[in-house]
């Protein structure tokens, strides 16, 4: 394609390719569109599943039958499930920003397999739809959950298969994107780039993508088998034919605990690019982030059984899980320490991506905290399957990977569409959506430990006012929601136009590429010399 | 943009996929050593319902396979593309005989009714059930392994044929080979564990 | 990027060395499931599989001859196999 060539700095928006129109996208081999189709189908799935959250947390308002029964309220529940943990935040980080970053922040033009990388987008909406199938064919939408627990996923007469086949398949994508992120590492760093030279998102997607590798089959095979236990009767999970349920949980969480680490690790790791740079300071601990990613990867392979403490597993493996979850809390916490000694004595620069790397660390420390209440043997007997657990996971995957995700989508955003947004429009949106988010998951913690269970659509009266101010929160929040996408969409069509190579004073490659980058990102590929947050040259600029 | 090619690269690629094949039959090995370590006496007695001529024959048909698909290599390698042609049509060939071999015996066993879900199953209790579930589960899912690796034969001679894969650049060889020998890999512990249980 | 890597090509003799020596292994672990080593039989068929599937990852898979990075990959990912093997049964060793 050397007659292209004059055209190089065209940016990948505008580039034409083989294909036009939207054919030029979803055949595009080109990271940065795949990374887009994955934030446009995402945004849509998140709408839609936040929609349904909402009509569950409208029908608790008030005791009784509000807006809908228990059975509609079920299969929401399962639906919800479903597309937030497989179609949101499991890809999440790493399939959006991690594919149009990756690459630009290690200094390389593309990722290892691009064909393999849109490969992976195709598998995913093929799952997507597999899963959509269940809410429209056979015997009513699916009520088991998103953890399908045998021997209910078996023996209810919804429509579990496509469920669980879908989620199988979308498994396939997850894996392909993992074994594309290892080698493009491994094998596409600029010259110069030493392991220890590498930017702290690409550490994390490294530790993500391990995980996607060594976790998915795991869940893969788990769901053929119920796959298998449904259609043929093999009798693995079944008691009436010898079978073990607490196998089946075993084998969810072995996968789906470490699953938590492929939403939360990105999570981390943008929340370590953005406070830097809004700080005007290297990261403290380089090292010890790296360190404790990896660590966290690692041990979090074997903490599974702390999702199963009530369900009649032996005495050693309940305090064993529980010793293990406790030491897994040790490597989050040493980041938590380095993000807030990275701001201490900064120069800190306050923007809507760094409102939300702040209000990220709050909820994370609420939610890591009340995961060691449920992680220690006494008080899970007591908490669990309440809206404690409901509030906790809230607090991780929404609170931490999805105050991360909005923290990357403003951070980035002028790099991806070369469009500034309303920054006092963003900031509002955020205001509105944190004091939201408060309302909706705090009461949940309270009722959670005064008794109320969880997945059922109604409860006792007494359970009432924290509900109110739950459901209303739920309003609040989904309000803060419209504003800010309202903002960010608007202004990807009709925002003020910039080329402004770096945006906020970042330090890494993606800073000093053309806004919105190249087809190929680099002219050349630039030889790395320094460590990724370097901002010694801050210092003599206040100085001058 | 300028073709990419980086064979070291395509082959860490395989190799990881190879480790999700390890972890996705390391978790069927975990089911089996739990139901194992359940019913001891039932899966003797399962075993020694399997044919073990049988499934030592298609031990030997796959590690010659295995021989093959390496041999096929290095005469690409040394720029022998008959050679290799003939080793990869082998390597093809022995792929489907062990898959009619596994044909037959599966073929007893449902003449029997030793099948997950019949009645004759149900009466020999929990132990007999769970070792037929994994034995028809286990086997089940290596036998599409090697109607994939099929598959991917096929698809790798029409690339020599057509001299895609040549002298220099045989990374598809060399992938497929890798992929056949995880076959091979986890039908080395199916086979002392069903076949071979005392 | 380019094929800069050094191939090393396994000569037709080893692979059949191999060959024979994967058959002598296969015989032996079937020749042992007639002796009574009690508890030990399964231990032992293990070992043979294990001993097995280790000459196919060094020779037939050239692990032997790759980068260091194969090797360490793939003893890492056989540990962790037998990490959550370990773990699972700290549930049922004890029940
Ligand atoms: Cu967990």
């Amino acid at each position: 394609m050397s007659e292209e060539n004059t055209q190089k700095h065209k940016s990948f928006l505008e580039y034409q390719g083989k294909y036009k129109g939207i054919l030029g996208w979803i055949l595009s081999t080109d990271h940065k569109r795949i990374g887009l189709l994955y934030l446009y189908t995402m945004l849509f799935f998140f709408s839609l599943a936040a929609i349904i959250g909402l009509l569950m947390k409208t029908q608790l308002i008030a005791p009784g039958h509000t807006i809908m029964g228990p059975q509609t309220y079920n299969s929401l529940f399962t639906l919800h499930g479903i597309i937030m943990i497989f179609i949101i935040v499991i890809p999440g980080l790493p399939a959006v920003f991690g594919n149009f970053f990756l690459p630009i922040m290690i200094g390389a033009k593309d990722v290892a397999f691009p064909r393999i990388n849109l490969l992976s987008w195709w598998v995913y909406i093929i799952g997507i739809m597999i899963v959509l199938t269940s809410q429209f064919l056979g015997d009513g939408p699916p009520d088991t959950g998103w953890t399908f627990y045998a021997p209910y996923s078996f023996r209810t007469p919804t429509n579990v298969l496509p469920a669980v086949f879908g989620a199988f398949v979308m498994g396939f994508s997850s894996i392909l994107t993992g074994i594309n992120f290892v080698v493009t590492i491994h094998r596409m760093r600029a010259p110069g780039m030493s392991w220890l030279k590498m930017p702290l998102f690409p550490w994390t997607l490294y530790g993500t993508a391990w995980i996607q590798i060594l976790a998915t089959p795991v869940i893969g095979i788990t769901l053929l088998l119920i796959i298998a236990e449904r259609t043929l009767g093999i009798g693995f999970f079944d008691p009436a034919l010898g079978g073990d349920p607490i196998l089946y949980q075993h084998l969810f969480w072995i996968y789906s605990h470490p699953a938590v680490y492929i939403m939360i690790l990105p999570a981390m790791g943008v929340i370590s690019e953005v406070i830097p740079v809004f700080s005007r300071k290297g990261i403290y601990g380089y090292k010890a982030i790296v360190l404790s990613t990896m660590a966290i990867a690692f041990v979090g392979y074997f903490v599974w059984g702390h999702h199963m403490f009530t369900s009649g597993m032996s005495g050693r493996a309940l305090y064993t899980f529980s010793f293990l979850t406790f030491l897994v809390a040790i490597p989050s916490a040493i980041k938590v320490f380095n993000w807030v000694a990275t701001m201490h004595k900064g120069s800190i620069h306050m923007h809507t991506p760094f409102y939300w790397a702040v209000s990220f660390l709050f909820v994370f420390m609420i939610g890591g905290l009340s995961g060691l209440v449920l992680g220690s043997l006494a008080t899970n007997v007591h908490l669990h399957d309440t809206h404690f657990v409901v509030a906790h996971f809230h607090f991780i995957v929404f609170g931490g990977t999805g105050f991360a995700f909005m923290s990357a989508l403003h951070y980035w955003f002028p790099k991806m569409f070369g469009r500034k947004y309303d920054e006092v429009w963003a900031n509002l949106g955020w205001g509105v959506f944190f004091m939201g988010f408060l309302s909706l998951y705090l009461p949940m913690f309270l009722l959670g430990m005064r008794g109320m269970p969880r997945r059922y659509y109604d409860y006792l009266p007494e359970f009432h006012g924290a509900n109110i101010a739950s459901s209303l929160g739920a309003w609040v929040m989904v309000a803060g929601i419209l504003i800010i996408f309202a903002n960010l969409i608007w202004s990807a069509r009709h925002g003020k136009k910039t080329s402004e190579k770096n945006t906020w004073g970042g330090k890494t490659l993606e800073w000093q590429v053309d806004t919105p980058p190249s087809l190929e990102n680099f002219d050349e590929i630039p030889t790395i010399t320094k460590q990724p947050y370097d901002y010694s040259d801050h210092s003599e600029k206040l100085n001058q | 943009m300028t073709i990419h090619r980086d064979d070291l690269g395509d082959k860490f690629g395989m190799w990881l996929f190879i480790f999700t094949e390890l972890l996705l039959f390391g978790m069927l090995f975990v089911v089996y050593a739990v139901y194992r370590s359940m019913h001891p006496e039932a899966f003797r007695i399962g075993g020694q319902e399997l044919d073990v001529a049988m499934g030592a024959i298609n031990t030997v048909i796959l590690l010659v396979s295995s021989m093959t698909v390496a041999m096929s290599l290095t005469a690409m390698q040394k720029g022998d593309k008959t050679k290799c042609l003939q080793l990869l049509g082998a390597t093809l060939l022995l792929a489907v005989i062990f898959l009619v071999n596994k044909y037959f015996e599966w073929g007893t066993k449902f003449e029997y009714g030793l099948v997950p879900g019949s009645e004759t199953l149900q009466e020999l209790g929990h132990g007999t059930i769970l070792f037929f579930g994994l034995y028809f589960f286990m086997t089940g899912v290596h036998a599409l392994h090697i109607l994939i690796g099929i598959g991917l034969f096929i698809f790798v001679i029409v690339k020599v044929k057509k001299g895609d894969v040549h002298k220099t650049d045989y990374i598809w060889i060399e992938n497929t080979g890798l992929y056949w020998h995880l076959v091979d890999l986890i039908w080395i512990f199916l086979f002392p564990l069903f076949y071979l249980i005392h | 990027m380019t094929n800069d890597e050094k191939t090393h090509i396994v000569p037709y003799k080893t692979q059949i060395t191999v060959l024979i020596v994967l058959i002598i292994l296969t015989a032996i672990s079937v020749a042992v499931t007639q002796l009574e080593f009690g508890n030990m039989n399964t231990l032992v068929a293990m070992v043979l599989a294990g001993t097995k599937s280790f000459i196919v990852l060094a020779w037939f898979m050239h692990l032997k001859y790759e980068k260091k990075l194969f090797p360490i990959m793939v003893t890492s990912v056989v540990i962790l196999f037998l990490l959550v093997l370990f773990v699972t049964f700290f549930d049922y060793s004890y029940r």
